[in-house]
Formats: structure tokens, C-alpha cells, sequence
């Protein structure tokens, strides 16, 4: 298997930061918040691989830094340590040592995201075709009528119905707005794929099929993903490796069902025991 | 700096109304504007004597290039009668001694102009200046400027070309009727001021340069002589200026001239009928000048 991402060390503090900081928070000391000087460990260490098509699920309780770390590796927030290699074809590119016009390139090009919070995805003051064209307006697809074909064939695909697809998301529901925000994402069959609690908030029928639509679009067009959620629900179904986060660490990593039926660390335990 | 006061006589002021530091620095600003085509260069936009909104960015940009021997010609909407065009030719003609003004485009080398360019081609000769109310075409999808700048400097401007997509779907064709957004020698887009669709491609691969001032936005930018200007649009949506044919579909011609490749304005008669014009008004009288010289001679 071919790796697509390569992540090693990766740290976002919020504040001043101080000496102090890495070893007085953490899951030992059971707090983020550094006591010395006040600034938020959001994440420290983090380092994982992604290959080729797979699902790498991200879980822990709110504030263990999972959603930081997709945003950081989508540039939406830049770390203050770390690195993470990316490898698309026979090129690599070391992320957080490219130039902003770069990393808006590979944003466009070759990564998609989809956030818990559609106003984050889509733009809701205009329609749901013209936010997948935007998308494809930034990876210089010029031509209007191949734009119009491909974000019609993008929401059928994520079974929008057609006949609204010049209709503003704020008049959809939240699941459709959710797979709009997929259709998006996925405009410009992005090599790689970040899912930010994407079902959170759905209900559980909605949320059933959109699950269902994301292993799809893995099976079909081999799209590696990165996974975060609290769900433990979501990950026993989509992924198959995740790591487990704790006030900004990695306390856990392995096989999807490796965690789930047999945890190591206390704090997994205790997760997997109290979802049933 | 041999910024010597060369006041106009009888009166307090500097030739040009500004002090030569503020000339200089706005002449700095347009080297700066021609050096990066279509760039927003900054600029400490004066107090003037009127209110902004009233030209006062173009204007700073004529008082600082005028110079002894220059020929000015100031319009407004095509027409050199109109009161904003009559004042700000008086103000010019106050405090500038010495200079001539003109309505014949021929003969001008500096023309200010709000919202038209001349329909008779400048020279290489002559400079033209716009006044710009909104400098920055990516205010209308995004209010930060902070990330507007960011934006230009990248090239990003797919979301002005969302709003195009979705004017297409809203309406089957782009309706921007004026300040057409325009990508200036492959990198910028700038807000090319009001000028109508019509003179857009007209900006393209001219001989003479364009300066553009905003007065309240404090910018000044440049379209430098034969520099490419293309307006956004899709590949397969081609732009397009303004449409003068009739039902018939024939090209409507200027009722006071007959001249049928000129923008044209509407007029409203009281019963209703509709009679149209040249909106430059040298251009309708140059016209009407050839067609009399030509009838005069002998067959």
C-alpha cells in the first residue's frame, strides 16, 4: 500500500507557551491548560500515517484536539510544530513549509473537507450548484457548462435531488446540506479526505445514509480519509485503524477492532464501555 | 527636494491646488500603480475642496500630472457639459494657470472622465483619467480587507467568478452592467470604475495610459499602454458588450448624428418614445462635422 499522508509531531498551543507547557498538561496531568503561563496544549505529538484509500478514524472527548488536527493538516489553522508529508503521485510535498499560494493550491486541488457545521463548507448565500462551482472554479475549470454537468452529477451522486440544485442551502435540511457539503468536497475527486463530525447532530436515519453514501465514495473512487468523531458508532463502521486523543495527546492507536473490543489505556476503556 | 512654491499669482494657493509633496507622492503612487498593472497602490488621498464621492480621487491624480503646455479635457458620462465635469474644469482652470482646456478629445493630452472612455482611440500622446468609487472588485464576496489583499495577491478570484455562474443560472447571461470586473496582464482583476461593458475591451492593448484614482478609498491603479485587459467570463460564455440593435435587429443609429458604432444613451420621450444618442459628446459632434465637411465638397 501506498502512504498519502505522513504526520510526525504535530503541536498547536494556543498562547504564549512556556517551557512548562509540554509536561504539565497531558492526560497525566489530566488538563490542557498549562498552569505556568495559561496557554491551551490543544495538540503536542501527534503522528500518524494514512495510506491509500483508507479510513483512519480520529476519536476522544470534546477538546482532545481531534478537530485541530484536521485543521492544521486542511490549513485552516497553522500549527505552531510539526510536519506532515504528503505524497500525490510520485511527488511529495512537505506541508507546512509551502508558501500560502501553494497550500491554496493543494486545498483546491487535491483535499476536500466536510465540517460538522455546514456554514463552515458552504457559502449560504448562494446556491447549491454554485458552491460546488466555486470549488471547481478554484481548481481553473473555466468552462460553464462543464461546470454545470459535473455539479449535477455530483449531487445525484449524493442523492440531492436535481431539481433543486439552484436552490440556497439555508432552505435545505441539515442532512442535505451535509451532502451538499460531500458533493463539494468531493468536486474535484480529492485524493484525500477530511470528515469533520460529519453526523453529529443528524438523526440516526439520515445519519445511517450518509454513512452509508461516504463508504461508498470509498469504495469507488479509493479516497483516503481522515475520520473525527466522538461517535463511537461511526467508527466501528467506517474506519479501519484509528487513534484515540486525550487532552492533546495520542493515548492510543491500532486496529479499529483491536480498540473497541480489547483497549489498552484506561481512558479507551472507559470510553468503549460507557457507548454501550 | 527642490520643492519650490510656485504659487499662482493673487492667491494663496500652489499651482495645482496641492503642495508639491503631495504631488510628488501621488506621482510616486502612479509609478508604482504602472510598475504592477492593476495593483491598488495606497495612497494619503487628500482633503479637497468638495465633497469625495465627487471625483476627488481622479482629480488629485490630474492636478499632480498637469504640467505648463497641458491641454485638459474633463468629462462626465461622455459629456463635457455636465455640471460635475463643468466644476471640476473650472476648479482645474482656477488653479492651474497657464494651462488650456478643451472638449475635442483630439486635442487633449490629459482627460479626466467619470464613468466613459472617449470613443475616438487615444494616442500614445494622451492619458486618461478615471474617477473610481469603489477601487476593489472583491468587496462584493469579500467585506475583510485584510483577506481581500491576500486574495488579489494570490489571483484567487473564483468567487467572483461564483457570482458570475450565478447570474447565468439566475438569468441565462452575466448582468453586470458596468464596473465589469477585469483581469489586468494576467494577474489582477481591478473595478475598471463604472464604465459601461461597452468600453471594457477598449481598456485592452491601448496606446494611451489609463490611471485610475479613488479618492475616499485612498487607491490609485493602472492599466499601462498596450497592457492585456480581459473581463472574466467562462470559456464557453463568452463576454459581451452592450447589444444596440432593435427589434428588427438592426443597429441602432445616434439620432443627432446617424453614427451607428458608438455607445448609445436612452432618451425617454414624454410620450413614451425612445430616442437614443451618442453619450460622447465630442464624438456626436465630430461626427456631424465630417458629414457636413463631406456634404460641402463638390461631387
Amino acid at each position: 500500500m501506498n502512504r498519502i499522508l505522513e504526520v510526525r509531531g504535530l503541536s498547536r498551543i494556543y498562547g504564549p507557551g512556556c517551557p512548562h507547557c509540554v509536561d504539565t498538561t497531558g492526560p497525566e496531568a489530566d488538563t490542557n491548560l498549562c498552569p505556568h503561563c495559561g496557554s491551551i496544549v490543544a495538540i503536542h505529538d501527534v503522528s500518524f500515517d494514512l495510506f491509500e484509500g483508507e479510513i483512519l478514524g480520529v476519536m476522544g472527548e470534546s477538546g482532545s484536539g481531534k478537530s485541530t488536527v484536521v485543521k492544521a493538516l486542511y490549513f485552516d489553522q497553522a500549527p505552531t510544530g510539526g510536519e506532515a508529508i504528503f505524497f500525490d503521485g510520485d511527488t511529495q510535498h512537505e506541508l507546512f513549509a509551502l508558501n500560502a499560494a501553494r497550500q491554496r493550491w493543494l486545498r483546491n486541488h487535491r483535499f476536500g473537507m466536510v465540517y460538522q457545521n455546514p456554514h463552515l463548507g458552504l457559502n449560504f448565500n448562494i446556491s447549491a450548484g454554485g458552491n460546488i462551482a466555486e470549488r471547481l472554479l478554484m481548481s481553473d475549470l473555466m468552462d460553464y457548462g462543464a461546470i454545470r454537468e459535473r455539479a449535477k452529477a455530483l449531487l445525484a451522486r449524493t442523492e440531492v435531488l436535481l431539481s433543486r440544485v439552484d436552490d440556497l442551502p439555508k432552505h435545505f435540511s441539515g442532512g442535505m446540506q451535509q451532502r451538499v457539503q460531500i458533493a463539494k468536497a468531493l468536486a474535484t475527486q480529492p485524493p484525500l479526505l477530511f470528515l469533520d463530525e460529519v453526523t453529529t447532530g443528524l438523526d440516526l436515519s439520515v445519519q445511517a445514509r450518509i454513512l452509508d453514501l461516504i463508504l461508498e465514495i470509498q469504495q469507488e473512487l479509493k479516497t483516503a480519509m481522515v475520520v473525527v468523531t466522538h461517535d463511537l458508532g461511526v467508527i466501528r463502521l467506517l474506519t479501519g485503524r484509528a487513534i484515540v486523543m486525550k487532552y492533546g495527546r495520542v493515548i492510543e492507536t491500532g486496529l479499529t477492532d483491536q480498540i473497541l473490543e480489547d483497549p489498552q489505556h484506561a481512558y479507551t476503556q472507559r470510553l468503549v464501555a460507557s457507548a454501550l | 527636494m527642490n520643492a519650490m512654491p510656485h504659487t499662482t499669482r493673487g492667491s494663496a494657493y500652489n499651482f495645482g491646488f496641492l503642495d508639491e509633496y503631495a504631488k510628488k507622492e501621488i506621482r510616486r503612487a502612479v509609478l508604482k500603480a504602472i510598475a504592477i498593472p492593476g495593483y491598488q497602490v495606497p495612497y494619503a488621498s487628500r482633503e479637497m475642496p468638495m465633497g469625495r464621492g465627487f471625483g476627488t480621487g481622479g482629480l488629485q491624480l490630474t492636478l499632480a500630472l498637469i504640467g505648463p503646455g497641458e491641454v485638459v479635457k474633463v468629462i462626465d458620462q461622455g459629456s463635457d457639459d455636465s455640471v460635475n465635469a463643468v466644476n471640476l474644469r473650472q476648479f482645474i482652470e482656477m488653479t492651474c494657470p497657464g494651462i488650456a482646456t478643451t472638449t475635442k478629445t483630439a486635442e487633449s493630452t490629459l482627460t479626466q472622465s467619470r464613468h466613459r472612455i472617449p470613443e475616438q482611440p487615444l494616442t500614445a500622446a494622451q492619458i486618461l483619467v478615471l474617477q473610481v468609487p469603489y477601487p476593489d472588485p472583491l468587496v462584493v464576496v469579500e467585506p475583510s480587507e485584510d483577506k481581500r489583499k491576500v486574495m488579489h495577491g494570490e489571483a484567487d478570484y473564483s468567487r467572483l467568478l461564483v457570482k458570475l455562474y450565478e447570474d447565468i443560472v439566475q438569468f441565462d447571461e452575466i448582468t453586470i452592467s458596468h464596473r465589469y470586473p477585469t483581469r489586468i496582464n494576467g494577474h489582477y482583476v481591478i473595478d475598471p470604475s463604472p464604465i459601461p461593458r461597452w468600453d471594457v475591451p477598449r481598456l485592452n492593448d491601448a496606446a494611451a495610459l489609463t490611471l485610475f484614482g479613488a479618492g475616499r478609498e485612498k487607491k490609485i491603479y493602472a492599466v499601462p499602454p498596450h497592457t492585456r485587459a480581459e473581463p472574466l467570463a467562462f470559456s464557453d460564455v463568452p463576454f459581451r458588450v452592450e447589444d444596440f440593435r432593435d427589434a428588427a435587429g438592426r443597429r441602432r443609429a445616434c439620432a443627432r448624428c446617424g453614427c451607428t458604432d458608438s455607445f448609445l444613451d436612452e432618451f425617454v420621450g414624454d410620450a413614451g418614445s425612445k430616442t437614443y444618442q451618442c453619450s460622447d459628446s465630442d464624438w456626436c459632434d465630430e461626427q456631424l462635422l465630417q458629414a457636413e465637411h463631406a456634404q460641402g465638397e463638390p461631387a
